[in-house]
C-alpha cells in the first residue's frame, strides 16, 4: 500500500489508533469513528493533527460541528464497487466546506482515482504499487467533464456557455483549456 | 440528429485510449479477468457463454445513417456478420474478440459511438419514443432532455458505482412508448395548469424477480431543475440502496421499503440544498444543446399524393402493408415507416450487415439519413414522404424487413436466452422463431388484433415478460427448461403486470400453450376489434387458465 498525495507518493505521517489503543501524544492519528465521537473535545484539544476514520453508512452530517477543527477525514471503499463513500466526500466538500485531507481507503484501485478526486478526494491509499506509480496519468487521462463539481474543472456546460458569450478569436483558448 | 462538438468527441476519443491500455494490460496479464470485468463492463463488454459481447449504445434510439454503416462494418469486421437491436435502444455484437474490442471501439467513436453506460451499476443509455421529434401527439422533442441527461450522467464520478444498474426513460407524448413506467426514473413531459412544460417524475418502476410499477414523485418539475432533482434521486439512492442482496438492490426495492412518499420526502429535503447550485439549468445551455441538433429540410407536400393511393387501390399486398407499418406524421406529406425485424423464423431483433447497409442506403434516399430504433426491436425510418412509399416498400421486402407483422402476435420481444447469454435458464429465440412459424399467416395474425408476446429466458425479465399480453418466463425445473406464462401485462401509459396463469409448462409444450390462448381470445372477444388485452381485463384470467390446463 502506498499513500499518494498532492499527485505524489509520499510517507504517511498518520498513525492509526486502533478502538482502545492509548492514543500517542505529539503524534498525528486517525481514530475510528465511534471513539472520536466519544471524546471529540478532547481530540480536539490535542496539539498534533487528528484525523477520524469514518464509515460509509453513518451521515457525514455528524461530523459538521468538528470539521474546521478536524486535519483529516478518512472515508472508506470495502471494495470500489461499493460507491457510497463519494457521495460522502462531495457533501464533505461542497455541502460542508471541509479543507483538511480527504483520504480514500480499502479498495483504491488507478480506474477510480480520476472519479475520487472529481469528488473531492485529496490522498488515496492505494492498494497496488503500481497503480500508485501511474497515478498522474490515470488522472491525466480526460480532459472533459460534463458535471460540475468543486474540484477544479470547468464542466462542458458551462465551457459550450463561455464559449458561446466569447467573441470567435479568443473562443480557442477555452476550448484549449 | 445530435452532432457531437469538440467537448464529446474528445472524451469519447479519451475514452477509446483508455481502454486500449485496460485491454492491453489485460492481455499482458498485468490485470486478472476478475479486475479486469468491471474495467470492461465500463465500456459494455460483457462475458457470454461462448464469447465476449459488446453493447453498444444507440442514445434515445436515433441512428443517422453514416452510423447504422458503422454497425454494419463492425458485425463484419469483427463479428459474424450480423447484430443484435435490444429493448433498450442499444445494439449487441456476439461473437467480438477481445483484442479487436479498441478497434471496433476507435471505430465506433468516427461516428460518434461507444459502448458507455451500456453495462455496470451506472446510469445506463437514456431511452426515449421512437417516434421522438416526429409523434403527431408529442408536447416537444424529448432527446434535447435525453441528451442533456446523457452527457451529465456520462462518467459521473459521484454515481458510476451506485447499488445496481439504472435505467432512466423519457416520453413526451400522450401514447407511451418508451414504457416510462417499467424504468428507475419515467419521465413524462406535459404541460402544467399555467401553460408551462416541465416534467413528472415516477421512480422505482422496473421488472426483474421483483417487478413493480412505477410511482409519481413530483408531479411537475420545471426544465431548469432537472439535473438537480434527478442528482437528489441519485444521492439518496446512492446512500440508501440496498448493498447486502444484489437482488434487492435496485431502487424500486428502496422506494418500496421506505414508501414513495417517505422516498419523496428525502429526495426533496437533498434537492432543496443543491437545486440553486451548479445543476440549475441556464437556458443558454439547454439551447445549445438544442441547436446540436439538426432537423429534415421538409418540403411542402400534401398528404395522399396521387402515387400513393394509386398503389394502395391497385396492389392489396401494399395495401396490408401500410396499414401495419406506416403511422402519421406531423408534417403533412410524409409518414412515419416501422421495418419490422421480425421475420417469420427468425431472431428477434437481428440484423445482418447487408441489412444494416441497405437500410443505411434507402434512410439516405427516402428518410434524410435518419434511423431510429424501438424498444420492440424494430427500426424505424422517421421522415418518408408519403409519395415514396410504394417505392420505399419494394426496396424493404426485398431484403426481409417489411413482413406486416407490427404489433401482432410475431412481433415478439425476446432477450437472447440460453443461446448466449450465461445467466438464462431456458431459451427464447427458438421459441419466439416457432411461434411466428405456427403465426405465419400474417393475414390471421392481423385479424388477432394487437397482441404483444414477451419472452424472458431468466427471471432477469431482458424480454421484459411482465409486460407482455402474453408473457414467457424461462424456468429451469429438473434439468429442463419450462415456462411460466403470464397474460394481461401492457407497458404503455396504462402499464400493468401480467397475472401468472398457473404451473410452468414444457419447451415442448409452450408454443402450444401461446396457440391455447390465442384459441380462448377468439372465442371470448366480444367484437372482432377486442384486442386480447381487453379481452383478458373484460373476462379476467380464469376462463383462459381453463383453456391452458383441461389438457395438461
Amino acid at each position: 500500500m502506498q499513500l499518494v498525495k498532492g499527485e505524489h507518493i509520499v510517507t504517511d505521517r498518520y498513525v492509526r489508533v486502533l478502538d482502545d489503543a492509548p492514543v500517542p501524544d505529539n503524534v498525528p492519528v486517525i481514530v475510528p469513528a465511534a471513539r472520536f465521537l466519544a471524546d471529540a473535545e478532547e481530540f480536539m484539544a490535542r496539539e498534533a493533527p487528528t484525523g477520524v476514520l469514518w464509515p460509509n453508512n453513518r451521515k457525514v452530517s455528524e461530523l459538521e460541528p468538528y470539521l474546521d477543527r478536524l486535519a483529516l477525514i478518512a472515508l472508506v471503499l470495502p471494495s470500489f464497487k461499493d460507491g457510497r463513500a463519494y457521495t460522502q466526500a462531495r457533501q464533505l466538500r461542497e455541502r460542508y466546506g471541509f479543507r483538511g485531507e480527504l483520504r480514500a481507503t480499502g479498495d483504491v484501485l488507478r480506474d477510480q482515482f480520476l472519479f475520487m478526486l472529481r469528488s473531492g478526494f485529496d490522498a488515496f491509499e492505494v492498494k497496488k504499487d503500481a497503480d500508485a506509480a501511474a497515478f498522474i496519468a490515470a488522472i491525466k487521462r480526460y480532459s472533459v467533464f460534463y458535471q460540475p463539481t468543486d474540484d477544479g474543472h470547468i464542466s462542458a456546460f458551462s465551457r459550450r456557455l463561455a464559449r458561446a458569450r466569447t467573441p470567435v478569436t479568443s473562443a480557442a483558448k477555452v476550448i484549449a483549456r | 440528429m445530435y452532432h457531437y462538438d469538440d467537448f464529446d468527441r474528445t472524451l469519447v476519443a479519451e475514452r477509446v485510449d483508455e481502454f486500449r491500455d485496460q485491454v492491453a494490460r489485460r492481455l499482458s496479464g498485468e490485470l486478472s479477468e476478475d479486475e479486469f470485468k468491471p474495467l470492461r463492463l465500463m465500456n459494455g463488454v460483457y462475458l457470454q457463454l461462448h464469447a465476449y459481447m459488446l453493447r453498444i449504445a444507440i442514445p434515445y434510439g436515433t441512428l443517422s445513417s453514416a452510423q447504422l454503416r458503422m454497425l454494419g462494418h463492425v458485425g463484419r469486421r469483427y463479428d459474424r456478420n450480423y447484430g443484435h437491436f435490444t429493448t433498450r435502444q442499444n445494439i449487441q455484437f456476439n461473437w467480438i474478440k477481445l483484442q479487436d474490442l479498441p478497434d471496433a471501439m476507435a471505430d465506433l467513436a468516427k461516428v460518434e459511438m461507444h459502448g458507455m453506460q451500456t453495462s455496470g451499476n451506472c446510469v445506463r443509455n437514456i431511452t426515449t419514443d421512437q417516434w421522438a421529434g416526429v409523434a403527431a401527439d408529442e408536447i416537444e422533442d424529448p432527446r434535447i432532455w435525453a441528451e442533456i441527461l446523457r452527457q451529465h450522467s456520462t462518467m459521473h464520478p459521484e454515481f458510476s458505482f451506485l447499488p445496481r444498474k439504472f435505467k432512466i426513460a423519457i416520453t413526451a407524448s400522450t401514447h407511451d412508448r418508451a414504457a416510462v413506467k417499467v424504468h428507475d426514473i419515467g419521465l413524462r413531459l406535459h404541460r402544467n395548469g399555467a401553460g408551462e412544460v416541465g416534467f413528472e417524475v415516477l421512480v422505482g418502476g422496473g421488472l426483474g424477480r421483483t417487478p413493480y410499477i412505477g410511482k409519481s414523485i413530483k408531479p411537475f418539475l420545471h426544465k431548469r431543475d432537472l439535473l438537480s432533482y434527478i442528482e437528489a434521486i441519485l444521492r439518496v439512492y446512492n446512500q440508501f440502496g440496498r448493498r447486502d442482496n444484489i437482488y434487492k438492490a435496485r431502487i424500486k426495492i428502496l422506494v418500496h421499503e421506505l414508501g414513495a412518499e417517505a422516498f419523496a420526502k428525502e429526495v426533496e429535503a437533498e434537492w432543496q440544498l443543491i437545486k440553486d447550485g451548479a445543476l440549475a439549468l441556464d437556458p443558454a445551455v439547454i439551447a445549445d444543446v438544442a441547436a446540436r441538433f439538426s432537423y429534415p429540410d421538409y418540403e411542402q407536400l400534401e398528404d395522399s399524393p396521387a402515387t400513393l393511393t394509386s398503389a394502395l387501390a391497385s396492389d392489396p399486398q401494399f395495401k396490408i402493408w401500410f396499414g401495419n407499418a406506416v403511422s402519421n406524421h406531423k408534417v403533412p406529406g410524409y409518414a412515419i415507416v416501422t421495418l419490422s425485424l421480425k421475420p417469420t423464423g427468425g431472431p428477434p431483433g437481428d440484423a445482418t450487415a447487408e441489412q444494416m447497409d441497405a437500410i443505411a442506403d434507402l434512410a439516405d434516399k427516402y428518410s434524410f439519413g435518419e434511423i431510429r430504433v424501438g424498444h420492440e426491436q424494430n427500426l424505424v425510418f422517421p421522415h418518408v414522404p408519403q409519395r415514396d412509399l410504394p417505392a420505399l416498400w419494394k426496396a424493404i421486402d426485398a431484403i426481409g424487413v417489411a413482413t406486416p407483422n407490427l404489433g401482432t402476435v410475431s412481433d415478439i420481444i425476446a432477450c437472447p436466452g440460453l443461446d448466449y447469454c450465461s445467466l438464462a435458464n431456458a431459451r427464447s429465440i427458438p421459441v419466439a422463431e416457432e411461434i411466428t412459424r405456427r403465426f405465419r399467416d400474417h393475414n390471421l395474425a392481423r385479424d388477432l388484433g394487437r397482441l404483444h408476446i414477451n419472452i424472458s429466458g431468466c427471471i432477469n425479465a431482458c424480454g421484459h415478460h411482465h409486460v407482455g399480453h402474453i408473457g414467457l418466463l424461462g424456468v429451469e425445473k429438473n434439468d429442463q427448461e419450462y415456462y411460466q406464462v403470464s397474460i394481461g401485462g401492457r407497458a404503455d401509459e396504462h402499464a400493468e403486470l401480467g397475472t401468472l396463469l398457473g404451473p410452468a409448462v414444457p419447451y415442448a409444450e409452450a408454443v402450444d400453450v401461446v396457440e391455447d390462448l390465442v384459441a380462448a381470445y377468439l372465442e371470448l372477444r366480444a367484437r372482432p376489434d377486442e384486442i386480447f388485452l381487453d379481452t383478458v381485463k373484460r373476462v379476467g384470467v380464469e376462463p383462459f387458465k381453463e383453456r391452458v390446463y383441461a389438457t395438461r
